[in-house]
């Protein structure tokens, strides 16, 4: 039974936002693909946002306080999904990402994410935190339940969605407050492993890493696509090529042109005008969520706002930061827009907590 | 369950969101100038770039790596190839080029039409390729015209030939077009659709070591396709230089002796596992294949009823039929069902039940020993002392020689020939194993198949003393610096389940066969090198009446037996073994001998052995004597009868 005052405390804002970057998102992906002929990859991504929205909206009006006592089940279903595409998965440019059930395929690591928010958000819900924060000892059951995921999906390998988890965790456990001491210590302890965690990247890992620290190394290979995205989204200049005119992307001088590099393509056509306000759009939905969090009713949903918010800040940063040649491409998706099933129904899944959190602010 | 209130939150945390907060609009504002800074404070130039001066991508594909023999010898090698292509872009009369173009090369117009529609959907400027490969004439005209039809342009690629032709294809292999399901395996190694890849043999084993690292020229171009600036080059660096085991010139001579028949010959040092020689007969050009090969071309090689696409020498099963007695003999021997002295009576005929299994010889060979039986290859011999081992124990020694298992050479779709025993039959047929069906065993007929490398690996290893070893293609690897990269060291899969005695005892069989009077291999003599070995007559039909022999050449063709020779060279001393098998060849002696005597003296001659003789007047006798002519006559022609001739029916007595 849904309590009427649910519906009259609607959070039209983060219902409006997703919707609307999603719409944004297939214009893009239908201008991005059109040269690339037979599949249509617009009217799978709509499927997918139909799908979405109604997953967004059940999330919603299942009360959260749900989400803490099923917290374990989740996450222990997330894991066996990593667990089972290790052993099952299909197995697609080196990288065995995908999990198949006969009828669609998905991506598990997408939504391990919000498991691990979840979990996280339980966690700092129960523990008792110390006035002077957490210690390194509170911080050994997250870590382990944070680790196990992380591993499982940097060996697929998915080298964007385990960096992603790791700046999810680290977000929310600095929120929780930890000691400046074992900050510190922490900081102090893996800066020098960096050099060790070299040895597991793969070869195409480390190529991407050199060639953004030093494009012209490899002009050909990655620092070519870095080159053809920063020049896709300067050549937009002000008010853009116009829809479906960006030579780059459909001369296809853009690599993953619908998925990743997606906002390239936005920004070549749409210009400084199209880019300002979507990334605008984005910033709203991120200060709408935190402003969830502010508000929440208790600390459980301050901390799924705080988590759901910070998903999509480092998701927009680590993506953009990537296309305009400030990071280096690790292979993060843009919320909303990126073409990718998993990814949305995530992304839609986090909108609808932080609007189940919107709601119930004055519900006791 | 509110366990937390009351404690100095939520105070802290809504500080700590409005951190969080003023930390998400900093990195906004980021965002935002990185943005303006692109498309604002340098659009303009980024604008520049993507039209007027639009970067691209030209790939350069690297030479495959060279392929060498044993000595050095260059047998794969790669020459420039010129391609025709029209640069759509900088054309600048259309008609004028479609006129002129059939004129100076050999193209009909209605395939230039065909490629540039075909081609309609890309962008301007990238290359039509028009025509594949030009002769030198059609350079040369298309040199002296280049200027009078802007936007024609001369490709130059790397294309693998073969210099012996058909000689070594089953090894080498050949290389094609790369397939869709291929160019989604490797496209993180950057295989483009065209692209040639290896598809069988060392080309398709090695392809990764051969293929080399393509490199590529970044250039700006103007607006009309013409280049302004090389941005970088990349030069494409050759392939790794494979060594082989083979020995080229024992190639090409088993290549020649097999030439217009069908089977197959392969020669291996048995010292050490590696191949000399491998030749399946008929062959194919590999570079047919190396621009693509046309259709009428793959279905004159597909139609081929001599199955050219087979590596006969891995994936033909054959029964081994006589060549087979000697591992009935090491069972015998080994398991005391007789001692090398043990005589028995091997008449024309042995009955067993109702049927008579016959010898190939009429009147028999009287009361003979293991050695003689060998030497003279008596049917009847083997009948008893086979049925007498059992086939539960013949299964276990042909499998301590190999058989029934691939060898794990490195070529593919190597078959695994089949060593029949009770259960098996039981599982496939689901009937009861007879007795029967053991003494066509115990003479390598009945259910019992193997490849001929698999019968070599078994002589090889009674030549060294019972080494089975993993025969081997590949010697090594090493960069165009000579750095080596992989080196393949010989590698002992096993060891034969024979006493060392024992294993003597059937080299003097082997040798024997070819130096005793009586011998059926005494065609293989050879001036100056004691030979060892074992024919073998592979039936192919059953014969139902029991009708004297007849010749080969009154069968026809498909009717007529397999012919097979196995065996080794020095006999002391052994640096060569050889399994040849020639289809419907007739007898052993007739048909494979010859080609197996080629190959031994082409390796032996080279390697500079000089064993001596061990019979003078032996060398004298047969030294001079030329392959062919009168030699039929001299031979003991060989034949094993091992299907019961009476009835069809199994044996009734059971």
């Amino acid at each position: 039974m849904i309590d009427r005052r649910l519906l009259l405390h609607f959070d039209w804002v983060v219902f409006f936002l997703t919707i609307v970057l999603s719409v944004i998102g297939i214009i893009n992906i239908y201008s991005a693909t059109l040269t690339d002929g037979a599949a249509a990859f617009y009217t799978k991504q709509l499927v997918w946002l139909f799908i979405g929205i109604a997953c967004m909206l059940i999330i919603t009006f299942i009360n959260y306080i749900h989400l803490e006592g099923f917290a374990y089940h989740i996450y222990g279903a997330s894991v066996f999904l990593l667990v089972a595409t290790i052993l099952f998965g299909r197995t697609s440019a080196g990288a065995t990402r995908w999990l198949n059930t006969g009828f669609v395929s998905f991506q598990p690591s997408e939504f391990a994410k919000i498991a691990i928010i979840i979990i996280l958000a339980k966690y700092f819900n129960t523990v008792k935190i110390p006035a002077k924060g957490l210690s390194l000892k509170d911080l050994i059951l997250p870590s382990i339940l944070v680790f196990v995921p992380f591993i499982l999906i940097a060996r697929q390998p998915d080298m964007g969605t385990a960096i992603l988890i790791f700046f999810i965790f680290a977000s929310m456990v600095v929120f929780a407050k930890v000691r400046w001491k074992t900050l510190l210590g922490i900081t102090a302890v893996s800066l020098p492993s960096i050099p060790l965690g070299w040895h597991f990247l793969k070869d195409y890992q480390k190529a991407r890493l050199m060639s953004f620290l030093d494009p012209t190394m490899d002009p050909l290979g990655t620092g070519y696509h870095i080159l053809q995205s920063k020049i896709a989204i300067g050549s937009g200049g002000v008010m853009g090529n116009g829809f479906t005119h960006g030579t780059q992307g459909q001369l296809r001088f853009l690599p993953e042109h619908h998925t990743d590099f997606i906002f390239s393509v936005l920004a070549e056509e749409w210009g400084f005008a199209g880019s300002f306000i979507v990334l605008t759009l984005y910033f709203i939905l991120i200060l709408w969520g935190l402003h969830i969090a502010q508000n929440a009713k208790d600390r459980l949903g301050t901390f799924l706002a705080f988590g759901v918010s910070f998903m999509f800040l480092w998701h927009t940063v680590i993506n953009i930061g990537m296309v305009t040649g400030m990071l280096p491409v690790v292979g993060v998706p843009l919320p909303f827009m990126s073409y990718g099933g998993s990814f949305l129904l995530t992304t839609m899944i986090g909108a609808g907590i932080l609007a189940n959190v919107s709601m119930r602010r004055f519900i006791f | 369950m509110n366990v937390y209130l009351g404690q100095h939150e939520p105070g802290e945390l809504k500080t700590r969101l409005y951190i969080a907060t003023g930390i998400a609009i900093s990195i906004f504002f980021l965002l935002i100038m990185r943005l303006w800074f692109l498309q604002i404070w340098k659009g303009k130039e980024f604008k520049e770039l993507s039209e007027n001066n639009r970067i691209r991508l030209i790939r350069t594909i690297a030479p495959r790596g060279l392929i060498m023999d044993r000595t050095g010898k260059t047998i794969v090698e790669n020459r420039p190839a010129f391609h025709l292509a029209i640069i759509p872009e900088d054309v600048k009369d259309w008609t004028k080029i479609k006129k002129i173009l059939p004129n100076i090369i050999d193209i009909p117009e209605e395939d230039i039409e065909f490629k540039i529609n075909q081609a309609k959907e890309r962008p301007s400027f990238q290359a039509i390729k028009v025509k594949d490969d030009l002769t030198w004439e059609e350079i040369a005209r298309v040199e002296t015209f280049r200027l009078d039809i802007p936007g024609i342009a001369l490709e130059i690629e790397p294309r693998r030939v073969y210099p012996f032709g058909d000689a070594a294809s089953h090894i080498i292999g050949y290389l094609g077009e790369i397939d869709e399901q291929q160019i989604k395996k490797l496209k993180q190694v950057n295989y483009m659709p065209g692209d040639f890849i290896g598809k069988y043999g060392i080309e398709y084993q090695l392809e990764k070591y051969l293929r080399g690292i393509g490199g590529g020229r970044q250039i700006e171009v103007d607006a009309v396709g013409r280049e302004i600036r090389l941005l970088k080059k990349i030069t494409p660096a050759q392939g790794y230089r494979v060594y082989l085991t083979i020995d080229m010139d024992t190639q090409l001579a088993a290549s020649r002796a097999m030439k217009d028949k069908v089977g197959a010959v392969i020669a291996m040092d048995p010292q050490n596992g590696k191949i000399l020689a491998a030749v399946s007969s008929p062959s194919f050009d590999p570079n047919l294949f190396a621009s693509g090969i046309d259709k009428e071309q793959w279905k004159n090689i597909i139609s081929n009823p001599f199955r050219v696409m087979e590596t006969k020498f891995t994936q033909g099963q054959y029964p081994p039929a006589s060549t087979f007695k000697l591992i009935t003999a090491a069972a015998a021997l080994e398991d005391g069902v007789i001692t090398p002295s043990t005589k028995i009576y091997a008449g024309e005929s042995f009955w067993f039940g109702n049927k008579e299994f016959r010898d190939w010889k009429p009147g028999g060979h009287g009361i003979i020993d293991l050695h003689r039986a060998i030497v003279e290859s008596s049917d009847t011999f083997f009948y008893q002392v086979g049925l007498k081992v059992g086939i539960d124990r013949l299964a276990y020694y042909a499998k301590g020689f190999g058989l029934g298992r691939k060898t794990g050479i490195h070529l593919i779709n190597e078959k695994a020939g089949l060593v029949p025993s009770g259960k098996w039959k039981k599982d496939t047929y689901g009937a009861k194993w007879y007795e029967g069906d053991t003494i066509s065993v115990s003479v390598g007929q009945g259910y019992l198949i193997a490849t001929p490398l698999q019968m070599l690996n078994a002589y090889a290893a009674i030549a060294n003393g019972g080494k089975l070893y993993l025969p081997q293609l590949i010697d090594m690897v090493e960069t165009q610096a000579g750095e080596i990269v992989r080196r393949f060291t010989p590698q002992e899969i096993g060891r034969v389940p024979v006493s060392p005695s024992n294993l003597k005892l059937l080299q003097s069989a082997l040798k024997g066969v070819v130096n005793e009077d009586g011998g059926t291999g005494m065609s293989a003599q050879l001036p100056g090198i004691s030979v060892a070995g074992k024919t073998g007559t592979a039936q192919v039909v059953r014969l139902k009446e029991n009708l004297p022999r007849k010749k080969p050449k009154d069968f026809p063709y498909e009717q007529r037996d397999h012919a097979w020779f196995v065996g080794f060279a020095p006999a002391e001393n052994p640096e060569i073994a050889v399994a040849v098998i020639v289809e419907h060849g007739g007898f052993g002696a007739e048909a494979a001998i010859p080609v197996a005597r080629e190959v031994i003296q082409a390796y032996l001659k080279k390697s500079g052995v000089k064993s001596l003789p061990t019979n003078a007047s032996q060398v004298k006798t047969f030294g001079d004597r030329s392959i062919g002519g009168q030699e039929t006559e001299m031979q003991t022609p060989e034949a094993d009868t091992a299907i019961a001739t009476k009835t069809e029916e199994p044996e009734s007595n059971d």
